[in-house]
């Protein structure tokens, strides 16, 4: 079927290398530095990067993060819990811009 | 619980039709590739410290991932014929570890004499457990023996819940495993200060890499601590081999050249250097001789020029034979690397 997203091309991701070697050997550089292990476990980093990647929709971030999760001994639950974190820090946003909605519907008030 | 493999008469029950799955796996080069790229080929062994026997096929279980395809329906034994002569073969040499695997090998009948010969000799003894076969009423007092033949029990335990545990190895499995790691535990299994040996082996539920063998067995000794009150020594992680039953998993799933393009990616060179068997030797039920389990399950036995059966072993020829391999081996090999005894590197 005819999607706009293929799993098989996350294995392509190096190719954007091709574009802009330096600045893509820079990130790659700052990316394996961010996920090793440091104040927090790489585990921890990898269930928040799982998070992350719900909140922004990434579907080769979701593939590969699941995956990381159980390599780094994660399970259902708080992987589950890591997505319902991602879920609430999404709509809370929304909801406390409903803030904003009173202020300006007090300006607009008698 | 399912039934295995043979009794299904599934295609996959015949080892030729593994290897022509393996062989044809699109994602991984030929191993032999990457030992090569990893200047390891040919791969030789570097002597034997672990005699490994693999009484049978018969077992009380039938776990969705097993390698054996074993289960209650399958009747392949070692006779005592076999066993004397494994015993008499390690009477000659100074191997100092007797792995004892199956099938469950407790349900051998000569597995208890298996073991009291085995400790008459001084040597180390192992028993791959399944835990639920120490609460089968004619195993009575099984876990007394091993304990007073002072045998290190590596029990299977793929998690400390129940849900994945069941996924892998049936239903109710993890309460009667819970319910056998507390009676070894009183029997001083797993207690510090007894000598008594309580090795866990956890299996990933499903197509991927084991977690990191020190950060899981820290979890698991927290939460079997916590939940159950267990204690144990060590955890091993292996990696699933894609073969058997779990060939079977991830083809029908879906998730077969994923599995074998992530262990090729995932290859370690220094996992390779140190693969189980360069200091293993693997017995079969016949008596026949192999590089390790799996290249037993595959009908893989020595090759090149090694002897054939136990009772042509000769140690020269053996300790640094050449050891036989294909593409399964990638499960040994990907990242910190999988053994027996758990993480290589």
């Amino acid at each position: 079927m005819e999607t706009y997203y293929h799993p098989h091309d996350l294995s392509k991701f190096a190719e954007m290398g091709k574009g802009n070697k330096e600045l893509w050997e820079k990130f790659i550089g700052y990316y394996s530095a961010v996920f090793a292990e440091g104040a927090l476990s790489e585990r921890e980093k990898a269930l928040i990067a799982l998070g992350v990647a719900h909140a922004v929709q990434c579907p080769y971030c979701i593939d590969a993060y699941t995956q990381t999760c159980l390599e780094k001994g994660s399970n259902m639950e708080e992987m589950t819990e890591a997505v319902h974190v991602a879920c609430a820090i999404r709509g809370g946003s929304s909801l406390v811009h409903g803030v904003q909605m009173r202020n300006v519907v007090d300006k607009l008030s008698m | 619980m399912g039934l295995t493999l043979v009794s299904r008469k599934e295609p996959l029950a015949s080892s030729r039709e593994q290897m022509n799955r393996l062989a044809a796996a699109k994602t991984c080069p030929p191993f032999e590739e990457k030992l090569t790229a990893a200047g390891l080929q040919p791969l030789h062994a570097t002597g034997i410290t672990v005699f490994q026997i693999n009484v049978g096929k018969f077992c009380n279980q039938t776990c969705r991932h097993c390698h054996v395809d074993a289960g209650p329906e399958r009747t392949e034994q070692m006779t005592r014929e076999t066993a004397e002569l494994c015993i008499s073969v390690l009477s000659q040499t100074g191997i100092p570890t007797v792995d004892i695997t199956g099938g469950a090998p407790e349900l051998n009948p000569n597995f208890r004499w298996l073991v009291e010969q085995a400790r008459a000799l001084g040597r180390h003894v192992m028993d791959r457990c399944n835990l639920t076969v120490l609460l089968l009423k004619p195993q009575a007092g099984l876990a007394e023996f091993l304990a007073s033949n002072r045998v290190e029990v590596v029990a299977s335990l793929p998690y400390f819940q129940s849900s994945q545990t069941d996924a892998q190895r049936g239903d109710g499995v993890f309460e009667k495993s819970v319910l056998a790691m507390q009676m070894l535990n009183r029997l001083g299994y797993g207690v510090g200060g007894s000598g008594l040996a309580l090795n866990l082996v956890y299996n990933p539920v499903g197509a991927f890499l084991p977690a990191k063998q020190d950060a899981a067995e820290a979890k698991f000794r927290r939460e079997l601590s916590r939940r159950h009150g267990v204690t144990f020594n060590h955890l091993y992680t292996i990696t699933n081999m894609p073969i058997s039953r779990f060939l079977e998993f991830l083809i029908e799933s879906g998730n077969y050249e994923g599995y074998m393009e992530r262990l090729a990616n995932a290859f370690n060179p220094a996992a390779a250097a140190g693969v189980m068997c360069r200091y293993t030797l693997s017995v079969g039920w016949e008596g026949t001789l192999y590089d390790c389990d799996f290249n037993q399950m595959l009908d893989l036995p020595l090759g090149n020029g090694a002897p054939r059966h136990i009772r042509d072993f000769d140690p020269a020829r053996l300790n640094t034979r050449r050891i036989v391999t294909a593409n399964h081996c990638y499960g040994c090999t990907a990242g910190s690397g999988s053994s027996c005894g758990g993480a290589v590197t």
